[in-house]
């Protein structure tokens, strides 16, 4: 078991603004981010904001910037810093900050409730559901997200784009509407809703031009890009060659940014 | 002023039971608000790995909910409270079914059903599962029809929050009662520090746990036991606080990720347990009741995965607390890994393929925390404090509190569903099956009282506040009764406590030495206090805590101290043996003083009285689901001859 004095800068501050404090931290063997942290809570600064539950990369609420680069706290272990590398622990910055590693992630929860849920087919009781397993493997890799809003984060779309939120739902949601799409009982169509065409003009997934960023920070490591947004967007191009369709698109609206 | 609102139901909590009991309630016509102290859809169950126990029957045609319940009783050594397990076992299908149609994507058989795996303690494969990962799946499924039913309220009404409304990053301090019913809750806004009130005639506690009042444990932040003080607070009872499930399988090393869980689907789907030289040890820790139904042999136990109804289970797959004392054993005995735990390992025993894809989250866990790479080496584990059997003393059918009308239980908080220990799986199944029925029963209990609101009492707000705000002013107060404290250092020292004399092997002088150290502690965290103000504060929203972590380890220490047998997740060193005149003996915890309200402050006399009474004898036709040679061996002479 080795110990050593780590430097950390951590942003401390609140929605008037702050910067920068300095640390010096004991670190031990095998120990993670999340774990200084708590160290400084403990020992030098016991009002430091941080969100945290499960400590295991499994519940998606630890996220922050390390050196710049989102991630999750309690799954970065200390191991892959150099010791005399000074490590910058900043709050995720595309959404507002709270209060120091703590930012309001409200956007997030106002994009899942426009998703339109899943609609249950008609005439299938409980119990009744038949998929095979080759037709959910796909919604179920999307299902693994941890909603850690890593993703939402690193997005270049809305990261330094506050006037693009309104019209994009972000990686992680229009995930959510490819993973419904691809659901092999989902009845939306049936319902008169179609999804790849909301998707399009509702969650603005003509933004996206796929440089792959969301799958890069995926803790769960889905691939965001490839399994989830193109094949929404090959889905929604078939539809647009319908001319109906693609007049109507063109009525009233402009074309997207992406 | 403090913001007063009016709801018909107050869920606090936003776990599965929680979440279900919400969308039951809602469903039903009450307007529904739920109070959660992390981010919606962050709860403690997506940590749940294994799966949700339902005798569905799609992968041995021979399970139903006789067989299930018979399984729940053996784990909970006959001390659970029958009804509820009865309800359990016949609920849980239709609440996993029901899933499906919100939305939830398991795993699938061949023909397309929801798979089910093995698990410890049940006779067949049961757990309808999604890799290692069922919990987020159970959250994300409920967490997702919540919004559905936002959405329909949305095209109703134009506003989302209408009849559904997450309050999220809040925290509960109180239950205000007018009279003897349930009032409302009186509780802050992480973020701002800012004070609230929830006016309403039904309350739904659905908390979760208590683990993180010890050292080394599976559980997270949250699992501070703010349901089971609340309740006791407000005049509820709390039942067998003495047993508390110490998980076989948490990581060792490295140290600080000591105590995260190690799914037990690993030991489900093949994997074995190893001492330091390499022997399967758990045939040694068969216990005498269980002697007829695990294999004898590594051969006979290897040939059951393939062939189940000609070969019987392999001891690895024993109830929770068994294995978890067989490992402490060896461990002591020294035959222990290097980083103190034993071996369970997978990599000889599946192609690495399979293992990546049935256990991806453990594969991940451990390659990512401690470098060490499941498919080609053994795993280090030993048990963790994971779940408390024992909590609120409720009403099998209504999940309603006793004592205090318009409080009702749910999930981890309610006490008597698992007895004694609770199998693997059976968690997300009560969760599901109780979160309904306490959304249901305060759903109809608070449409009973429409006409007639309880009152909220202004003193009983202001006291509330003043008890919220003490942390700012200890440091300042009273010098006379000592130097302020560090609420950290205050929660190390419990949790050293807890592990060290209350934990998984137990003692009455350690016991008793616990007892006076929580009445030191007690004392010493009037004094907890905090810097910097009230906005998303860390050190005073562990000051506050530490009440709730306070009252309940008395609990399980007096309680534990109490019980003079090894039964379940209690066992006592100095009484080895299970007794069969405990079985049918409950152990009530109520608050000494319930008009004293604030901590008290002297140390030798503690707050928790304790009480014991006889349950209700088991119904006959449950009895009978069990062989007369199996009964003899838990129940009393007296109960044998009824």
């Amino acid at each position: 078991m080795s110990s050593y004095e780590a430097r950390f800068k951590v942003w401390r501050g609140d929605v008037e603004g702050g910067g920068l404090e300095d640390f010096a931290v004991e670190v031990n063997d095998g120990e993670v981010v999340l774990d200084i942290i708590h160290r400084l809570q403990a020992t030098q600064a016991p009002d430091l904001a941080v969100r945290w539950n499960c400590k295991a990369g499994k519940c998606g609420s630890c996220s922050a910037e390390v050196n710049g680069r989102p991630r999750l706290m309690c799954m970065t272990r200390m191991s892959v810093f150099d010791r005399d590398e000074t490590i910058t622990v900043t709050p995720l910055r595309a959404f507002p900050v709270i209060r120091d590693l703590v930012t309001d992630v409200g956007f997030n929860y106002t994009k899942a409730r426009q998703v339109p849920a899943f609609v249950p087919p008609e005439g299938l009781g409980p119990g009744e559901y038949r998929m095979m397993q080759e037709d959910v493997d796909r919604s179920q890799e999307f299902r693994k997200c941890i909603e850690c809003f890593l993703c939402q984060d690193t997005c270049h779309v809305v990261r330094d784009h506050e006037e693009n939120k309104p019209a994009f739902a972000g990686p992680r949601f229009l995930m959510r509407v490819a993973e419904l799409d691809m659901h092999p009982l989902d009845a939306a169509e049936e319902a008169g809703l179609d999804r790849r065409r909301t998707a399009q003009d509702e969650h603005g997934l003509g933004y996206c031009n796929i440089t792959k960023c969301c799958t890069e920070v995926c803790p769960e490591g889905i691939k965001i890009t490839d399994n989830a947004l193109i094949p929404l967007k090959e889905r929604t191009v078939d539809r647009k060659y319908d001319p109906l369709v693609w007049l109507g698109s063109k009525i009233g609206r402009r074309s997207s940014a992406g | 002023m403090v913001d007063r609102q009016e709801w018909d139901v107050v869920v606090v909590g936003a776990g599965g039971a929680g979440l279900r009991a919400a969308i039951e309630a809602r469903e039903r016509g009450a307007r529904t608000a739920v109070i959660c102290k992390s981010l919606f859809g962050k709860a403690h169950t997506v940590m749940a790995e294994g799966g949700i126990a339902a005798a569905m029957g799609n992968v041995n045609a021979g399970d139903n909910w006789q067989v299930h319940f018979r399984d729940t009783m053996r784990g909970g050594k006959f001390l659970n409270q029958w009804r509820m397990a009865e309800l359990h076992a016949q609920e849980a299908p239709q609440r996993v079914w029901e899933l499906e149609t919100w939305g939830a994507l398991f795993d699938r058989t061949k023909d397309g059903r929801i798979s089910q795996r093995n698990f410890g303690g049940h006779e067949y494969p049961r757990l309808a599962h999604v890799g290692d990962r069922t919990g987020l799946e159970l959250i994300r499924t409920l967490q997702q029809k919540i919004v559905a039913l936002q959405q329909e309220d949305f095209r109703e009404t134009g506003d989302y929050e209408a009849r559904l409304k997450v309050f999220q990053e809040c925290t509960v301090t109180r239950v205000l009662k007018d009279g003897e019913r349930v009032s409302g809750v009186f509780g802050y806004e992480r973020e701002s520090g800012r004070f609230f009130v929830l006016e309403a005639p039904a309350v739904v506690i659905a908390t979760g746990g208590i683990g993180k009042s010890f050292k080394v444990t599976s559980n997270s932040w949250e699992y501070t036991g703010d349901g089971h003080a609340l309740a006791l607070l407000a005049g509820a009872p709390l039942l067998n606080m003495e047993f508390v499930q110490f998980h076989p399988t948490g990581m060792v090393w490295p140290p600080s990720v000591k105590g995260i869980l190690v799914t037990e689907s690993v030991r489900g789907d093949g994997g074995v347990l190893r001492d330091s030289g390499g022997r399967r040890f758990m045939f040694d820790y068969v216990p005498d009741v269980f002697k007829d139904k695990y294999a004898e042999s590594e051969e006979e136990a290897d040939r059951w995965y393939d062939d189940p109804d000609h070969n019987r289970r392999p001891p690895e797959l024993l109830p929770r607390d068994e294995v978890a004392r067989a490992i402490n054993a060896e461990v002591k005995a020294g035959r222990g890994s290097p980083h103190g735990g034993v071996f369970l390992d997978v990599s000889t025993r599946m192609p690495a393929e399979v293992i990546k894809r049935r256990l991806p989250s453990m594969y991940h866990q451990f390659k990512e925390l401690a470098d060490v790479d499941i498919t080609a080496e053994p795993m280090e584990v030993g048990p963790t404090c994971h779940y408390v059997m024992g909590g609120i003393a409720v009403d099998s059918d209504s999940a309603a509190a006793r004592g205090v009308p318009g409080l009702f239980a749910a999930g981890e908080v309610a006490g008597g569903m698992h007895g004694s220990n609770r199998l693997g799986g059976n968690s997300l199944s009560d969760l599901l099956v109780f979160g309904r029925r306490a959304g249901w029963h305060a759903a109809e209990y608070a449409s009973g009282r429409a006409a007639a609101r309880p009152r909220v009492d202004d003193a009983q707000i202001d006291a509330a506040a003043a008890e919220a705000l003490r942390p700012f002013s200890a440091e300042s107060g009273e010098p006379a009764e000592g130097p302020p404290e560090n609420p950290y250092t205050l929660h190390q020292e419990l949790q050293q406590t807890m592990n060290d004399l209350v934990g998984i092997i137990r003692r009455e002088p350690e016991m008793k030495q616990a007892l006076e150290k929580l009445g030191e502690l007690r004392v010493r965290a009037r004094r907890a206090g905090v810097e910097g103000h009230r906005q998303f504060n860390p050190g005073w929203h562990l000051a506050l805590d530490l009440r709730n972590m306070l009252l309940v380890s008395e609990c399980v220490a007096r309680a534990a101290l109490e019980r003079t047998e090894s039964r379940g997740g209690h066992t006592r060193e100095d009484h080895a043996a299970m007794d069969r005149a405990w079985r049918n003996v409950n152990l009530l915890c109520a608050l000494t003083d319930p008009t004293g309200g604030l901590a008290a402050t002297d140390p030798v006399r503690g707050q928790i009285t304790l009480a014991r009474e006889t349950t209700e004898p088991i119904r006959p036709d449950l009895l009978a689901l069990f062989e007369k040679e199996e009964l003899v061996k838990y129940l009393a002479e007296e109960e044998l001859y009824e």
